[in-house]
């Protein structure tokens, strides 16, 4: 499905990729567009949690989702101004297994003048079960 | 020196040394501070946590790492005091405390992060209240703000995976 999204709007994702903190953490936004976007992030040594496993830190997979989320929201529709998230609620399924680039979907589903609900996963690529969803209410920029 | 100086010493050097050995909370430049058992987090200002140049606001995924990351060292500190056997060893050198907590970080099952206003580009301050420490469930409430204690500009509340906790008690 989401392989199917058409034409990327170019300045919706030059501006995502160029946020300073999505640089830092090493996200990139792979496709946008109707309302969707896929991201993904590498692993990264600088960012783990937990010392003893490797496993990154939930905020990293925060960040992630989150900046999946708001890219898919500036593609709703027609952006008049930017978008804020109003909250973000993160289950983690299970640990992300260290060394794999993270990969998240996600999705609007639905939109309206002041508000745009989305969900999101990420995965590592080893398992069917996300390593987290997200589910988000962001303020509308249409 | 006496007794109490020295854990309140040790506490302090336990506490720099945890952020020392977590990577992501090194790299993001994040104090601690403790008044009694309670922690204070500091998160610096830096150009990298901009999510919205324009305003500019701190990312959504900065405040919510702040906050994550303050519940989970504020519960693996009171699980910490709450076990007698450990928390002996308050009285030891840092690096055996320091190990103990870091064998059993919890694992966040959820957080639900609120976004109230835009982060400002100054320095951020986070506390964490612990509402309940099960025998493997933990709830945390967490919120974060840059002038006045009581205007938080971001809130949290999760859940944590605190593994056989009153078996280990």
């Amino acid at each position: 499905m989401i392989d199917e999204i058409p034409i990327p709007s170019e300045q919706v994702k030059l501006f995502f990729m160029n946020l300073p903190f999505s640089k830092y953490i090493g996200l990139k936004l792979e496709r946008i567009g109707n309302g969707q976007a896929v991201m993904t992030m590498p692993y990264q040594k600088n960012f783990i949690g937990d010392p003893k496993t490797g496993v990154l830190h939930g905020g990293v997979i925060t960040t992630l989702l989150d900046s999946c989320c708001g890219a898919a929201v500036m593609t709703a529709g027609d952006p008049k101004t930017s978008t804020a998230t109003i909250d973000l609620r993160i289950d983690y399924m299970r640990p992300a297994k260290p060394e794999r680039t993270i990969i998240a979907e996600a999705m609007c589903y639905r939109v309206t003048n002041s508000v745009v609900f989305v969900r999101a996963n990420a995965q590592d690529g080893t398992k069917e079960i996300p390593i987290a969803t997200a589910t988000g209410a962001f303020t509308s920029p249409f | 020196m006496s007794n109490n100086k020295q854990i309140d010493q040790v506490k302090k050097e336990v506490l720099v040394s945890i952020v020392e050995q977590i990577p992501f909370c090194e790299n993001l430049g994040i104090k601690l501070d403790c008044l009694g058992n309670e922690i204070t987090a500091h998160l610096p200002f830096k150009k990298d946590f901009i999510g919205n140049p324009a305003i500019p606001a701190l990312h959504g995924g900065i405040i919510g790492s702040f906050l994550e990351i303050t519940a989970i060292i504020q519960l693996s500190w009171a699980i910490f005091l709450e076990r007698k056997d450990d928390k002996i060893k308050l009285k030891t050198p840092s690096l055996e405390v320091q190990d103990t907590i870091l064998q059993r970080i919890p694992k966040t099952i959820d957080i639900t992060i609120d976004y109230l206003n835009s982060g400002r580009p100054v320095e951020s301050f986070a506390r964490a209240k612990i509402n309940k420490i099960g025998r493997r469930y933990a709830s945390v409430s967490v919120k974060s703000w840059q002038e006045e204690p009581n205007k938080p500009f971001a809130m949290a509340s999760g859940h944590f995976l605190v593994k056989n906790f009153s078996q280990t008690k």
